[in-house]
């Protein structure tokens, strides 16, 4: 060890580099280097031909097979899916064949073969195809509004601490009430029904949008933004080009929330407050004592709130190609 | 942004008496103290220092991202006053835009500055091709390689053509063998451009080998230690780092940063990098 210590102190001379010190050191130590790489060094050379090119798309393996492949967990994954949704009719179909009536009564639950037929009778109806438009309609309205308003002030309090401090101790007094607990308020609020169960449908969205894109603001890497201002970006242009969409991601985040939320909260609007629409015709069905018409509306319900949901996700891949990109980093 | 007499002369950076102080539990810090320094246009200067010295600092004075607490930091005889297309900047992060696909990255400053479509992209593909990254440039920077996106980084910061490049450890997060030829890639390209460079680094080769002048700094509060004029001649080539000039300023640089490191990094170092004297003797770690 010791010895060890003295060949560093040789190797380094400890002081600002004297001329006089390192001539002292230098010519020994050179000279003992000297000798360990005199001796002929034994390099093998192995041929390798030229550098291999440089070829920008990563290889991939053939085409055949990486279809095969992904034929093969798709159809296995399918055939889950079909096992796992296969039980839950199996279920609601023995419930009700056999009128199970053990503390949960599936006395009055309709079979799934009538509201098959039901849905058959009523899918042509205009006014089951009215009542979801309704809702459509009502969904959009307030979702857009909600993502509108959500994204920009989300980016406006992101970046500006003082409006930031301004708005958010009033919302974060209103953020914990339930979109369902506005009704009341809302309908006296606003001038017609259609209004306020579109307003509660925004409430419900709202939220979710603007703190993820509160988040997302918070989430843009510094160093971007000053590389934006180096490059001469003012404060719009860092708001559209570098905070808006570094912010994307949390943003979707937020819209997929949202959506969920929007359509519980229109659901309830409409059952309570409302004239039209799914969630209305589902509590009319149970008034009207028409069973199976309140599983159709539920179905119905779930339907679109699958379809926007992945409306959603096919939206953010459209809108942020870069994140689909697979990494290759290495360097 | 190609070389001309008028752009020749411009691009000097003028630190002088710098002092940047911040407080830290109450109390009152320097981060750098008493910084004068120079570069020349054309010039391609390297600041080397320990870690947390205020290197970065400097540079974020000349960028203007930071403001000093005392002294006077000039652009041409202009006070500083925030950050502009004038001084191109590569930092060690790379930086990119990751939403934005390389060319557009590169056309970024370009596009601020309001230059149209056409231009923008003859522009950026010629810089690109320069690059050697011509074939990438519709590649997302998550595509590409550390050496690449730094590559981007450059041409980037270069396209508003500016009079000074300002690069903060640009080639630290590559890995040694990435790093020598983006130094070859550097030192070359800059020989064109004729732009002033603050380079700021803690590879001490990297300085020999890249710069006109190296400023030595010192541990917290950071203050010039040395200015080493740097006489290897231009253009630099790879064989040159074992010149004996250059070992002979390596030596140099490294016992002058040597001093500063163990000062920056506290405790009770001493000059053999151990705390106190240790001789195990024939059992090594046995005898711990």
């Amino acid at each position: 060890m010791a010895t060890a210590i003295r060949m560093r102190s040789l190797a380094d001379p400890p002081v600002a580099g004297a001329a006089a010190a390192e001539a002292a050191v230098q010519p020994a130590s050179l000279r003992n280097v000297e000798e360990v790489m005199t001796p002929p060094l034994a390099i093998k050379r192995h041929d390798v031909g030229g550098a291999p090119p440089m070829a920008p798309a990563i290889a991939q393996p053939a085409m055949g097979a990486r279809l095969l492949g992904r034929l093969r967990t798709q159809l296995g994954s399918l055939a889950l899916s079909v096992l796992s949704i296969g039980l839950l009719l199996g279920f609601w179909y023995l419930g009700t064949e056999y009128r199970w009536d053990f503390y949960i009564r599936f006395t009055n639950v309709p079979t799934p073969g009538e509201v098959y037929t039901e849905f058959m009778g009523l899918i042509g109806s205009a006014k089951f195809q009215a009542n979801i438009g309704i809702s459509l309609g009502r969904i959009m309205l307030g979702f857009c509004i909600a993502t509108g308003l959500g994204v920009l002030l989300g980016l406006l309090c992101g970046r500006y601490a003082l409006l930031k401090g301004l708005l958010f101790p009033a919302l974060e007094v209103l953020r914990p009430i339930p979109a369902i607990a506005w009704v009341p308020i809302s309908i006296m609020l606003w001038p017609t029904t259609e209004t306020s169960i579109v307003f509660i449908t925004f409430i419900g969205a709202f939220f979710p949008i603007l703190l993820n894109t509160l988040h997302g603001v918070a989430a843009v890497d510094p160093v971007l933004i000053r590389a934006a201002r180096c490059l001469g970006a003012g404060e719009v242009a860092l708001m559209t080009r570098v905070i808006l969409p570094g912010a994307l991601p949390h943003i979707f985040t937020g819209l997929a929330v949202g959506m969920g939320v929007a359509w519980v909260s229109l659901i309830a609007a409409e059952m309570i407050s409302g004239q039209f629409g799914v969630g209305y015709f589902t509590w009319e069905a149970y008034s009207l004592i028409e069973y199976p018409h309140i599983v159709i509306g539920m179905l119905v319900i779930g339907v679109l709130g699958l379809l926007c949901s992945g409306g959603i996700r096919l939206l953010s891949r459209l809108v942020m190609p870069w994140q689909r990109v697979g990494t290759k980093e290495n360097a | 942004m190609m070389a001309s007499e008028a752009k020749a002369a411009k691009g000097h950076i003028d630190l002088r008496d710098i002092r940047v102080s911040f407080t830290q539990n109450g109390a009152a810090l320097d981060a750098v103290r008493g910084v004068t320094l120079d570069v020349k246009p054309g010039e391609f200067v390297s600041v080397v220092g320990p870690s947390g010295c205020g290197k970065s600092t400097l540079l974020n004075i000349v960028a203007g991202f930071l403001k000093p607490s005392a002294g006077e930091a000039r652009v041409d005889g202009l006070p500083i006053s925030g950050p502009g297309a004038d001084r191109g900047v590569v930092f060690q992060q790379y930086s990119l835009f990751p939403w934005l696909k390389v060319r557009e990255n590169v056309e970024f400053g370009l596009k601020m500055q309001g230059m149209g479509r056409a231009e923008r992209e003859s522009r950026a593909r010629t810089l690109l091709g320069l690059a050697g990254l011509l074939s990438f440039e519709n590649h997302y920077p998550d595509q590409l390689s550390g050496g690449m996106k730094q590559r981007v980084g450059i041409v980037r910061a270069l396209a508003t053509g500016p009079q000074v490049l300002l690069m903060d450890e640009p080639f630290g997060a590559l890995d040694a063998q990435t790093r020598v030829v983006m130094q070859e890639i550097l030192t070359n390209m800059w020989q064109q451009l004729r732009l002033s460079v603050l380079f700021i680094t803690h590879d001490i080769e990297e300085s020999i080998f890249l710069s006109d002048k190296v400023y030595v700094m010192t541990a917290r509060p950071g203050r010039i230690k040395a200015e080493i004029p740097i006489p290897l001649p231009r253009p630099r080539t790879a064989e040159m780092t074992s010149s004996p000039t250059f070992m002979a300023l390596h030596r140099q640089l490294k016992a002058l940063i040597r001093e500063e490191s163990l000062a920056a990094m506290g405790g009770e170092l001493k000059e053999g990098g151990l705390g106190q004297d240790w001789h195990l003797g024939e059992q090594g770690v046995g005898a711990l």
